[in-house]
């Protein structure tokens, strides 16, 4: 560039000019934000939200209590303890998740052998306070019973890459 | 007592009154140029801004200011206690008593002084104070740093400021704010403006402007990236919209002394009919509304400066160039004989 | 009348109190802004004798500047002034002595005055008005016309003082780098970037 050219450039602000410049084209674009409490964006089936305990179609519960997901935890969040049922079959007594600890790596629902705890698509379960996020198995199993259809949908729209 | 009533009582009521008249809808003006800053960032960066609280978020400032006004204020344990709440009135202030003097429409102004272009000039000279007392009575590092910054920053660029409002004032004939106004009326409405025959010295000021209002890219004294929020990091509440306040007020103030210097105050653009029935007060209005955009629009676009670039801009370039315009403008005036009585 | 006699006193009490706060304030940041307190007050008498434009002047320079330096050095310097004060007490009769005798020699010329009755009038009013200018126009008469000189020497002797002590505390470093802003910013890729075609295991 020669140096009348440089200095002229330099007078005239030519940099600042063409940034204004673009700012203000950007002005009239399509808006890349939705409105999200009322628009939500996309999820993929594989999102890793708030965490669930799914029942068979009868109602019977999927967990046997094998407590791999408890260790595969590697935030430590899951805690299980587990007795016979009356009818001899192998249930949990207790399966709590500490929601603060947990890291959603979906470990859990990797290591489940009966798709018993799955990470449904609920992101949005914010609380007052922290007690609430200490989930039991009463919690985990309402969110079972309130996300089935689509973790259901999910599970089969990732089944064909698994 | 009829007499006292009359002549005392009465008139001070009067400026009472007037001068509600003008701290009512600037602090209304300066809580929804926060709102109009969000909104023409977020377009430009493609978002939408808050829409949530009321119609278009109209209500977001008003929800702000409650907010705020609901926190606690906190003082530091080290700090100065007395110097500390005293900076940020300090700041709300000197941003309130300019007003005093500026022209909204011809004969629309609390007090036409004959000094009036000097007078803004103190006062916004005065502006460095309540942010340098902030800072120092914070007795915090990241405060003090910005104070520093800030205090530099205000007084290097006030010397080119001074000698744009110089040029103005050569070339006006005088420092009464009305008087620089109508100096500007003529047959040819917006090209009779001084920023036409001083577009230089219109740039040096909006751009030094920026500097001495700390808005970007010349926000050194509170770059979050380095200074945390700078002389504002200890303040919360109250105090801190204070100077919040202060800082928003500073830049419709700039904003309004750059109309009456270069952009014709509340002069029309043209003589035409239609333009004539629009009161000048709303053009007043309108011309710093289009000012306080570019305000933003800059800052929506420029990355910040380093310190060093900022003192090199300020004393290097636009000191020896305003200098320099001063000369011409003197020497063009005297030579052509168009020395203004 | 009875307005501007209070404010002149008011202001005229606030300016001693706070000269006297600037020298008796045990914080030197205190001291500073006393004397800002004290340069507002003298600016509001100037307000009261109608020189309005040497008011702000007063403001613009001393307040807008000079007294934000000195804020700045006091604020840099962290001296302990209760320190330096230790050796006060030994100095006072020196300092009184010397007080005393200035004293007495103010009061020798002050008594020496003689005012002519209608002195005392016109200094009641305000600046008399010699024609229709303001006081502005006045000051630039008399600076700039009749004084144009004197005012072109001032300014020349201030500007020796500033380069002197620019020269004085200018120190060259040899070896020090510097941006060249320019430069960089028009420095373009072609410029310095070079694309080569590296066969594998050759090496540049």
């Amino acid at each position: 560039m020669s140096f009348i050219d440089k200095q002229a450039r330099s007078l005239l602000l030519a940099e600042i000019v063409t940034g204004l410049a673009t700012t203000f084209r950007y002005m009239f674009k399509t808006k890349a934000t939705i409105n999200y409490p009322y628009e939500k964006g996309p999820l993929s089936p594989r999102f890793r939200g708030e965490h669930v305990l799914r029942r068979y179609p009868n109602g019977e519960e999927r967990c046997i209590a094998c407590k791999l997901c408890e260790a595969a935890c590697p935030a430590l969040a899951i805690t299980i303890e587990a007795e016979p049922r009356e009818d001899g079959s192998r249930r949990t007594t207790r399966y709590d998740i500490d929601m603060t600890k947990c890291i959603y790596c979906g470990f859990c629902q990797e290591a489940c052998p009966v798709d018993a705890i799955v990470q449904g698509p609920n992101f949005e379960f914010a609380t007052e306070t922290r007690e609430e996020l200490f989930y039991d198995k009463k919690k985990l199993l309402d969110n079972g019973d309130r996300w089935e259809q689509e973790i259901v949908q999910n599970l089969v729209a990732d089944a064909p890459y698994r | 007592m009829v007499e006292f009533w009359d002549i005392y009582l009465l008139p001070a009521l009067i400026i009472v009154g007037k001068i509600l008249l003008i701290v009512v809808p600037l602090l209304v003006a300066v809580a929804y140029l926060t709102l109009y800053e969000r909104k023409v960032m977020a377009v430009m960066q493609l978002r939408k801004g808050p829409n949530v609280v009321g119609p278009f978020g109209l209500l977001q400032p008003i929800a702000d200011g409650v907010k705020l006004f609901f926190k606690e204020t906190v003082v530091p344990t080290g700090a100065n206690k007395v110097l500390f709440l005293l900076a940020p009135m300090v700041t709300f202030i000197l941003s309130l008593i300019a007003w005093a003097v500026i022209p909204f429409d011809e004969g629309m102004v609390l007090a036409n002084i004959n000094v009036g272009g000097l007078y803004l000039f103190a006062i916004s000279s005065l502006g460095v104070y309540g942010i340098i007392v902030a800072g120092w009575a914070s007795n915090s590092r990241y405060p003090f740093l910005g104070a520093l910054r800030s205090a530099a920053q205000m007084v290097s660029y006030e010397v080119s400021i001074g000698f744009v409002i110089v040029t103005v004032l050569l070339c006006a004939g005088t420092l009464n704010l009305s008087g620089i106004v109508m100096s500007q009326k003529g047959d040819l409405g917006l090209l009779n403006w001084w920023f036409v025959p001083l577009f230089p010295m219109f740039i040096i000021f909006f751009v030094s402007i920026l500097a001495e209002t700390n808005r970007h890219p010349f926000d050194l004294p509170e770059a979050e990236a380095e200074l945390v929020a700078g002389y504002q990091t200890e303040y919360s509440s109250m105090a801190f919209a204070l100077f919040f306040l202060g800082e928003y007020a500073n830049m419709i103030l700039m904003s309004a002394i750059c109309t009456i210097l270069f952009l014709g105050g509340w002069l029309p653009p043209a003589d035409w009919a239609i333009f004539t029935w629009i009161p000048g007060i709303i053009w007043f209005g309108i011309k710093i509304a289009v000012l306080l955009f570019v305000f933003i629009w800059v800052r929506a676009t420029l990355p910040r400066y380093r310190y060093d670039q900022l003192m090199r801009l300020g004393w290097k370039v636009f000191l020896p160039f305003s200098l320099l315009w001063v000369v011409v403008t003197a020497g063009f005036l005297v030579y052509f004989d168009k020395v203004p009585a | 009348m009875i307005i501007s006699t209070i404010a002149f006193y008011l202001f005229a009490a606030l300016t001693i109190a706070s000269a006297f706060m600037v020298i008796s304030a045990k914080n030197p940041v205190h001291s500073v802004l006393y004397l800002i307190l004290a340069f507002f007050n003298s600016a509001a008498l100037f307000v009261l004798l109608g020189a309005e434009f040497l008011a702000m002047i007063l403001i613009v320079v001393y307040v807008g500047a000079v007294a934000v330096l000195f804020l700045f050095v006091v604020m840099m310097l962290d001296i302990n002034f209760a320190e330096l004060r230790q050796g006060f007490l030994q100095y006072l009769p020196i300092g009184g002595l010397v007080g005393i005798i200035l004293l007495i020699e103010l009061i020798l010329v002050v008594s020496g005055w003689v005012l002519t009755p209608d002195a005392i009038k016109i200094g009641m009013e305000t600046a008399p008005l010699v024609s229709n200018l303001t006081n502005t126009e006045q000051l630039g008469q008399v600076i700039y016309t009749q004084y144009a000189y004197l005012f072109q020497i001032a300014g020349m002797i201030l500007l020796v003082a500033m380069i002197g002590a620019i020269v004085l505390t200018n120190r060259k470093r040899p070896g020090v780098r510097k941006q060249n802003i320019a430069r960089q910013v028009y420095r373009r890729p072609e410029e310095s970037m070079a694309v080569r075609k590296v066969e594998p295991g050759q090496g540049v």
